[in-house]
């Protein structure tokens, strides 16, 4: 045993820190679960925790490795969530069995939210910094737009169609509405489960964790830290560029699927799908540090449950956040602070920082 | 006639874009920074003068004149306590920084004035202008009127004053005007405190035009005026005003014509055309004298 974990190197060894992290945190809440521990609010935030974390992990491939700023993350899950509700909706009872027509629509989520990321991406990955913060920003608004008008039903002569309103399908008296609008979708099956959140995560956490690893994620990074310098050894930035803007859209389009089927009803609200829910991705990410994948993840998680453990500063919960954010901004850019934080640190922690840096 | 009337109306909004999209461009000119609190700073404006005439009962101009002077102060603070330490920092860092101050700025108001709708009393009175079948309110008068007198005021200080030349020496090379003895602190300062100051001018119009005030209310029209200022060309004056003129149009037209619903999806698709055909915008070749 000890020859085998001398044999492996750093990065497996974190990458096994960051595995085993999320599985005692299951192990733990299972146990608090059926000791009886756990309040049923808290029951209800564990997949949302799922959600949160698998969307803070998949902004960071876009912002910590990627290197470009992401406002439009909600809407990539938004389409993840919508396709897969929808495509739930529609072989509700008709595959079987409710766990294998769960793994379909998580693939379907997954797949239409990397298209969409692939298309979108063409454009926008052409701009460079602002200008790409607010057009992904204008993507996310026109994406929840449109899901608000799109009508969907279903009768025996098929399915139909319309961005008008529900009269305008011409449907049977005896169909089915699917997706009503502003009003969204209705009876989704609820098929999201701690389990399968978790199990989800460590799937996400295995794709951009080896991405990242690869020889694509050093191409990516690359990208990142010298565009010109990458293209001139012969990097193709566009093509790496898409591949992880559109992983890290197909794996939001994962969290949406997890959100859509958590509840029966799914509307897309500025809250849930508008650029505040972007926004506050982008907080776990930048809190958790830009480009640390583990951070994320504990970010999330603590930001989430921290409002909900001290009930009265719900009320502050985004003042706090937008200070926070400020804070870390000003003090990471500021050299005698970090200087003397440093100092603090012991100096395995201090060492890689400052390589990375050169 | 509807078409006309439409027409006066998107030209009455893209005016109150244009304001507000004067201090995005005269900022990001400057700064080179992408201001994203300043949609927040339209909206404390509003909430000054909502206090100010509903709750103080002072005059409406004198209301107006406070609250840009607060305005002021505010974009000033601001650009002291949270842009400037990052004056060299990574643009990433700089975005999230004017992220949390939207945040901070949005979440102070919900805090002090409460979630719950606002309803704006005008401070244009509630006269109007009959030619024929066409009515046109005194709001989208004063509005178009105060955008023209802005833009022309705003020209002149660039190109006739010492510290219009300095405002366009900082936004060529900052460092270089440095070397000439221009103090850049100071004209960024200034920049922030007429962008504010516009802000909050914007503000009132915008609410005297559609009366709902929430702590939320500047964040759309703040995007939207980027857009604009985008697709004018940023950093020029004039695309400013020709950018959110077009954009007003479009939008009122768009929520006429298509579907209300869609409206702003449509003006974010513009957009997004106009960054991918042309990213330099309408005006992107005066993109050398920018402010």
């Amino acid at each position: 045993m000890t020859v085998m974990k001398k044999k492996l190197n750093k990065t497996t060894k974190s990458n096994l820190i960051t595995y085993a992290m999320v599985v005692i945190v299951y192990i733990i809440v299972q146990l608090l679960v059926s000791g009886g521990a756990v309040s049923s609010l808290m029951k209800g935030l564990l997949v949302p925790l799922c959600v949160y974390s698998i969307l803070a992990v998949s902004l960071n491939l876009t912002v910590g490795i990627l290197g470009e700023l992401s406002l439009g993350h909600a809407g990539f899950m938004c389409i993840g969530a919508f396709t897969s509700a929808t495509f739930s909706k529609l072989t509700n009872g008709v595959i079987q069995p409710a766990g294998f027509r769960f793994l379909l629509a998580i693939l379907v989520g997954a797949v239409f939210a990397g298209i969409f990321g692939l298309l979108i991406g063409i454009p926008v990955l052409r701009l460079k910094g602002d200008y790409l913060a607010i057009v992904t920003l204008a993507f996310g608004e026109i994406i929840k737009n449109i899901v608000n008008v799109i009508y969907l039903g279903r009768d025996s002569h098929g399915i139909h169609f319309s961005i008008k309103d529900a009269a305008s399908l011409g449907m049977d008296a005896e169909g089915e509405m699917i997706i009503k609008g502003p009003q969204g979708i209705t009876g989704t099956p609820t098929d999201s489960t701690f389990t399968i959140g978790i199990v989800l995560i460590l799937v996400t956490l295995f794709i951009v964790l080896n991405l990242v690893h690869s020889r694509s994620g050093r191409a990516i990074m690359a990208i990142r830290d010298n565009r010109i310098a990458a293209e001139s050894v012969g990097i193709n930035i566009t093509k790496y560029k898409l591949m992880a803007f559109s992983i890290s859209a197909a794996l939001a389009g994962v969290a949406g699927v997890l959100y859509a089927h958590n509840l029966s009803t799914l509307t897309a609200l500025p809250k849930n799908f508008g650029y505040n829910m972007s926004i506050m991705i982008l907080v776990f990410v930048v809190l958790g540090g830009i480009g640390n994948i583990r951070g994320s993840i504990i970010a999330a998680v603590l930001l989430t449950m921290l409002p909900e453990l001290l009930r009265g500063l719900n009320d502050f919960r985004m003042l706090i956040y937008s200070v926070v954010l400020i804070a870390t901004m000003i003090i990471t850019n500021n050299e005698k602070i970090m200087n003397t934080i440093r100092r603090f640190l012991p100096k395995k922690q201090a060492q890689p920082v400052k390589e990375e840096t050169k | 006639m509807q078409f006309i009337s439409y027409l006066i109306n998107g030209i009455s909004l893209g005016s109150v874009y244009a304001i507000i999209a004067l201090g995005y461009t005269m900022v990001y000119g400057i700064a080179k920074m992408l201001n994203f609190a300043h949609g927040d700073i339209i909206m404390v404006g509003s909430y000054v003068v909502y206090i100010a005439v509903s709750s103080l009962g002072l005059n409406p101009i004198l209301s107006v004149v406070i609250s840009a002077i607060l305005c002021l102060v505010l974009g000033v603070v601001i650009e002291k306590v949270a842009y400037k330490p990052l004056r060299h920092a990574s643009k990433l860092a700089v975005l999230i920084t004017a992220i949390g101050v939207s945040y901070f700025l949005q979440n102070m108001a919900l805090l002090i004035f409460g979630a719950n709708t606002k309803s704006f009393t005008s401070v244009v009175p509630a006269v109007s202008l009959k030619l024929g079948s066409l009515t046109i309110t005194a709001e989208t008068i004063v509005t178009i009127v105060a955008c023209v007198i802005i833009m022309i005021c705003l020209t002149l200080f660039i190109n006739k004053t010492k510290a219009g030349h300095a405002m366009q020496a900082v936004s060529e090379d900052q460092d270089a005007a440095q070397l000439m003895g221009i103090n850049v602190n100071a004209t960024i300062s200034l920049t922030f405190a007429i962008g504010s100051a516009l802000a909050a001018v914007a503000g009132v119009l915008l609410c005297s035009a559609y009366p709902s005030l929430t702590p939320y209310t500047g964040a759309m029209p703040g995007i939207k005026a980027f857009v604009a200022a985008v697709f004018g060309g940023i950093g020029s004056i004039p695309g400013a005003l020709i950018g959110g003129i077009l954009l007003g149009v479009i939008e009122i037209l768009s929520k006429a014509y298509i579907s209300s619903q869609l409206s702003d999806a449509i003006v974010f698709g513009v957009l997004i055309v106009v960054l991918v055909v042309k990213p330099t915008g309408i005006l992107g070749k005066v993109i050398q004298e920018k402010v």
